[in-house]
């Protein structure tokens, strides 16, 4: 197996380092050529609207677009779930989303970095108790569509409360974090910066699960 | 000023979440490694800084001026109006960073209440103590310092500082001391590797530095959080020269709006960053793209800002 992680911008040597933990291979992809032969694709953290138009001078907005509609396993982090979104509020207007997982996310939904935190998570289908998140000016999932399976939600903070009328989100729901639709895995937080290799394994998993 | 909320109540379904901590060093730095492979440009008006994000930058400086006129302009260079910062706050989605002066605590306050991302603690700045630098553990908001080698580096991180810049020489748009300032701490983080567990005493002595981060670089072969670079790069070729050397991102200073045509160096810059060992990329961004900035010899200034700070 090898998965490749998108290598323009954001925290990629975490997510190679994550998965070299679990004894998988990966590959950088910076152009067309490098997408060939991966069994997965990463989109790290980083900045969505850098690496949107990354995408676009690379040569690689259409080829990825192409490999994730035939169905590739694809797992998104923070930005990257942003990119794999359906739908983008308060993003910019020429800024492009695959629309593989049916969410719509607002960009720094919760804040600028003062509001950054980190926190224990419940996460559906993983054993071994709470899985430690870290958000870093992350996006905030708005809406979810009725096939996507909500692997781990967040209770409102006092601060997300004052965003309530921005988003119409009510103000005590408790909103998604990691998410999950066929074989793309979003997280609003960033698995990689922790030691806890769960959520890879889960990607892993997934990858394995596609190909028997 | 951290603080932990707690969330309350809501509809029993999904698993969902504990306390949330912010303010932690976790977050601080994790700002920083969403940064790397990307290029913060200074911009000094919101015009400025839309174009910047349309370039591709992963975050801005919002400052009055850019080092360039603040060396021929003289006198002493503060902290930016707030009303300026948010008025680039208001134009742009990505972080926003400002600067503080070194030591200038409550022009840091003043920051971290604006909610600006980072703060650079600057000897772009004229240092408001030439003793102490600022406590940033006290601080929920992440900051980045200069360093031009090490120990300087190490001091920085030991008083708080979730991001290193490379000093180079702000302003000048030459880059031959940035380069001297990378190949000076990873040149040292190199040979530290090598030092036996006596030998790093010594090390942390001569780098007056604590010895625990000394013996955390010398068994990780890096520092405790991202370096990036900054002071001097003005074309694609200085950032992916910069990146080679070992750099994780790039500021850009004087460098595009100093240039003949800034959109397009912008863009050329974020373009070579991100592909700087891919000369034909390089190469491709570089082409046909005007004058850079005049730029200065470093050996001719009146006043080398990398010297301030201790």
């Amino acid at each position: 197996m090898e998965i490749g992680v998108l290598a323009l911008q954001g925290d990629v040597s975490e997510h190679r380092r994550a998965f070299a933990d679990l004894g998988v291979q990966t590959r950088p992809v910076r152009t067309p050529g490098d997408l060939g032969a991966v069994d997965g694709i990463v989109l790290p953290g980083g900045e969505s609207t850098t690496m949107s138009l990354l995408l676009a001078s690379s040569e690689l907005m259409e080829p990825l677009r192409k490999v994730l509609s035939s169905g590739l396993p694809a797992f998104g982090t923070c930005a990257g779930m942003i990119l794999l979104a359906a739908r983008i509020t308060d993003g910019r207007p020429d800024q492009r989303c695959y629309g593989i997982i049916d969410l719509t996310v607002q960009r720094n939904g919760y804040g600028r970095q003062r509001r950054s935190f980190e926190c224990d998570l419940d996460v559906l289908g993983t054993g071994g108790g709470p899985v430690h998140a870290v958000f870093i000016r992350a996006p905030l999932v708005v809406e979810a569509g009725p096939d996507v399976e909500v692997l781990a939600s967040l209770l409102p903070s006092p601060d997300d409360e004052k965003r309530a009328p921005a988003t119409g989100i009510p103000a005590m729901t408790a909103v998604p974090v990691l998410c999950r639709q066929g074989p793309v895995l979003v997280s609003a937080f960033h698995p990689e910066l922790t030691g806890d290799r769960r959520l890879h394994q889960m990607f892993v998993s997934m990858i394995e699960d596609r190909e028997r | 000023m951290a603080d932990v909320s707690t969330p309350a109540g809501g509809a029993p379904d999904a698993p969902r979440g504990g306390a949330r901590r912010t303010g932690t060093f976790t977050v601080k730095r994790g700002l920083a490694d969403m940064l790397r492979g990307g290029v913060i440009m200074d911009v000094v008006t919101a015009e400025q800084a839309t174009l910047a994000e349309d370039a591709g930058a992963v975050a801005v400086m919002a400052l009055e001026r850019v080092p360039a006129d603040i060396r021929a302009d003289g006198g002493v260079a503060r902290m930016s109006d707030p009303s300026l910062i948010e008025g680039i706050q208001h134009a742009v989605t990505i972080p926003v960073m400002a600067k503080a002066r070194i030591g200038h605590f409550a022009e840091a306050q003043v920051l971290e209440a604006l909610e600006v991302d980072y703060i650079d603690e600057s000897e772009v700045l004229t240092p408001a103590d030439e003793a102490h630098h600022i406590d940033k553990w006290a601080f929920a908001v992440p900051f980045v310092c200069g360093a031009t080698n090490l120990g300087e580096a190490l001091r920085r991180i030991s008083e708080g500082a979730a991001l290193v810049r490379s000093k180079g020489e702000a302003g000048t748009g030459n880059i031959v001391e940035a380069v001297r300032h990378l190949r000076a701490i990873l040149g040292d983080i190199r040979a530290l590797t090598q030092a036996d567990e006596a030998e790093r005493y010594r090390w942390a002595k001569e780098l007056a530095a604590p010895v625990d981060l000394v013996r955390e670089v010398a068994e990780a072969g890096r520092l405790p959080v991202p370096m990036f670079c900054a002071g001097g790069i003005a074309t694609p070729a200085d950032a992916a020269l910069v990146m080679q050397l070992g750099a994780e991102a790039v500021f850009v200073g004087s460098g595009i709006f100093k240039s003949q045509d800034p959109g397009r160096t912008a863009r050329a810059i974020v373009e070579a960053t991100a592909h700087f060992a891919d000369a034909q990329i390089v190469a491709k961004v570089s082409r046909g793209l005007g004058a850079a900035m005049p730029g200065l010899e470093v050996g001719a200034l009146h006043e080398r800002l990398a010297d301030r700070g201790w």
